[in-house]
């Protein structure tokens, strides 16, 4: 069982109610940001992963995005190689770098040698089609997206496996002569991670490559079934997926009471958290879902580009903005009990956690952190997971016969012929925690 | 109305096209813009009592296939050069609105001995001198269709093809939503950067000597502010230019009687 911590690097300082009245971090105007506090809150986010790496971490994650103070980290691989040095053992995974948007596989390709180099082979390097305001913001053309995705990853695995120098005639990149002088110290390459939210298409392309999938923070029922798209997909693949293809995020506050644990997880909810994340015109770019997907999306009331939708996003007054705050940090317990928000002291939480590793039975499992939290808090919250949950957690992972991508290699596990079984345990996710 | 919209299918090079034809008299092309074809209207049906309309539905734009290799607007164009070739409608009348008018300024531009007059409507195609083409990809399409007309009030079509649809059964409202993403995702494949111009365009139309154009546009167009009208104006030789006061980015639904009269002065 592989065990990594995450955080946004959020820009907290925004005034709440500007995400409310737009209902979005993304495009929250940037004169609200003060550099002065970001490059305080940068380095503090730097620190928090350093400490993650004295207290028994075994993973650190990293993201981007742009245009948003829901994440500050634009550029993860600036960040990754500052850890790459800073930290001495820690795996440095990236989840991911959004090849659609970067648009330049070479470049990057380079970016990443250097980053697994300096840090010793320490680097999982993760890909992504990059969310839909990362297109709008980037200019990135969401309609060739998924074909930037495609061509990338073949191009940035030719960069590093294939002897130089050659020549790169593709349909999007066109590079005359690739011959870089900085490759992976892990061989053949370093490994790579594919985190995703719904797409079944991700989930698809992820077994097909023998990827392990990342669920971020979706919930139970659904990643289940996510999962099990991926392992009937690995079965045509010829493999057994297990535990090693899998791995899950969530949110987790531990303090030294479950009470006070309960009252800092509302930090999770700050500005709407993730349902704010960007509003769904900037989602759903033009082109970025396939047919299929977009047929699916018709088909639903709530699909906020449909002529008939409530969701029309017209300017809110402030008594809306008020009301809007109200309700929902009035569902908080709900957000609690769906389990979006795992809350408590480092034996509650154990308990809690034992049952999504129950249920989903990942390799590799992220604890999230994010919020509005004082230094301290934060600081503690990563202490008490790292000297009180972690080892229990490993326990449990070994008695769960939970390996990871590092104690077994994804897709090794071959079929020859047999029927492959279900992942995951789905009879227990009615079971309360 | 007394004759169906007919609709078939036409092979051009490997994809087929979904053609809408209706009317009598010589052919009349029409170009529809990016939120794909409106549906017939009346200034359609006016036009079609002497001539036959013809609306090519874009390769990608719902009933259409796409078009793997047509990657930019010049593509595009020269598809639909060869449509009209292999079709034997050359020389043709074309009218072509915002995306279309775009194609029909392209086509002018590479070979206007295939077209006989062109009108070009909020055509988009060049930088406005003066504003911004309005980007609908930061917005809902719904939003989009409500700010390409100044008054919606003043022109009951409009709510007939659009605002209506908010009251429309659900799998009627599905089915063109579902239209619009299809015909958001063909335009951003051909549009997307710059958005909606090309920066050769207006040396480009330097070819197009002979070729009588009208250009008509709304004054308050939002979409396509009218300076880009009137750079097409100074760069098409002879071009006329027709302005609607009071009028947003379609003129044919917004002033349907004026924007008529103005066709069928000039094609006649």
């Amino acid at each position: 069982m592989l065990l990594m911590f995450f955080t946004e690097r959020a820009y907290h300082a925004v005034p709440e109610d500007e995400v409310f009245r737009l209902r979005s971090f993304f495009g929250v105007p940037n004169r609200f940001f003060d550099p002065k506090k970001g490059a305080q809150l940068l380095n503090e986010y730097i620190d928090e992963k350093i400490l993650c790496d004295e207290v028994g971490f075994d993973a650190v994650m990293l993201n981007e995005h742009h245009g948003t103070p829901f994440c500050m980290g634009a550029v993860m691989d600036v960040e990754a190689s500052i850890l790459a040095r800073a930290t001495k053992r820690v795996k440095i995974t990236l989840l991911g770098n959004p090849t659609p948007v970067v648009a330049n596989p070479l470049r990057l390709a380079e970016e990443l040698s250097m980053i697994d180099m300096i840090s010793g082979g320490r680097l999982v390097s993760g890909f992504i089609r990059g969310a839909g305001s990362e297109q709008l913001f980037n200019n990135a053309n969401p309609a060739f997206n998924r074909e930037y995705f495609d061509e990338a990853h073949d191009l940035i695995l030719a960069v590093w496996t294939r002897p130089g120098p050659f020549r790169w005639e593709g349909k999007h990149f066109h590079y005359r002569f690739i011959n870089p002088w900085v490759l992976p110290l892990q061989k053949p390459h370093p490994p790579i991670w594919i985190p995703g939210l719904i797409s079944v298409e991700t989930v698809i392309w992820a077994a097909q490559h023998g990827y392990p999938y990342i669920a971020l923070a979706t919930v139970l029922k659904p990643t289940l079934e996510l999962f099990n798209v991926y392992a009937k997909t690995a079965a045509e693949q010829g493999y057994q997926a297990g535990p090693e293809n899998f791995g899950y995020l969530q949110p987790v506050l531990v303090a030294d009471t479950d009470e006070k644990a309960y009252e800092l997880g509302k930090c999770f909810m700050f500005g709407g958290g993730f349902s704010h994340f960007a509003r769904p015109e900037w989602m759903f770019p033009p082109g970025y879902n396939s047919k299929d997907a977009i047929h699916r999306l018709a088909a639903q009331a709530a699909n906020p580009n449909l002529p008939s939708s409530p969701f029309q996003h017209d300017p809110v007054n402030e008594a809306e903005v008020q009301e809007m705050k109200r309700k929902l940090y009035a569902s908080y317990g709900d957000w609690q009990k769906q389990g979006q928000v795992v809350t408590g002291s480092p034996k509650t939480v154990v308990r809690k956690l034992r049952h999504i590793l129950e249920v989903l039975r990942p390799g590799i499992f992220s604890f999230w952190l994010d919020g509005p939290l004082a230094l301290q808090d934060r600081r503690n919250c990563v202490r008490l997971i790292g000297n009180e949950v972690l080892p229990e957690l490993r326990e449990i992972g070994k008695e769960l016969g939970l390996e990871d991508p590092f104690t077994r290699k994804p897709g090794s596990v071959l079929l020859n012929g047999r029927p492959h079984e279900a992942v995951g345990n789905a009879a227990l996710l009615d079971t309360p925690a | 109305m007394s004759e169906p919209l007919i609709e078939e299918k036409a092979a051009v090079g490997e994809t087929q096209l979904c053609v809408l034809r209706r009317g009598r008299g010589q052919p009349l092309l029409y170009l529809h813009g990016e939120l794909g074809f409106e549906g017939w209207c009346q200034w359609h049906e006016a036009l079609a009592r002497k001539r036959t309309i013809l609306i090519p539905l874009h390769p990608g734009f719902g009933r259409s296939q796409p078009a793997d290799w047509i990657m930019d607007m010049r593509d595009l164009a020269a598809f639909y050069s060869r449509f009209i070739r292999e079709r034997k409608l050359a020389p043709v009348d074309v009218i072509g609105f915002s995306l279309g008018g775009w194609i029909a300024a392209e086509l002018a531009a590479a070979n206007s001995a295939q077209l006989r007059r062109m009108v070009l409507v909020g055509a988009a195609g060049v930088r406005p001198p003066q504003g911004e083409i309005m980007d609908m990809y930061t917005v809902t399409a719904r939003r989009f269709l409500t700010r390409c007309i100044r008054d919606p009030a003043a022109a009951p079509e409009f709510a007939a093809l659009y605002t209506a649809a908010g009251a429309a059964p659900q799998n009627q409202a599905a089915a063109q939503w579902e239209a619009w993403e299809d015909a958001r995702a063909a335009t951003a494949r051909i549009a997307w950067k710059p958005y909606m111009f090309s920066q050769s365009m207006p040396h480009l139309l330097a070819n197009v000597t002979a070729l009588p154009t009208l250009i008509i546009w709304g004054r308050q167009d939002e979409v396509v502010p009218l300076s880009a009208g009137q750079l097409y104006h100074e760069k098409i030789a002879g071009s006329r230019m027709v302005v609607l006061d009071q009028c947003g980015h379609m003129p044919m639904i917004e002033k349907s009687a004026e924007f008529v009269r103005a066709v069928q002065d000039f094609l006649e």
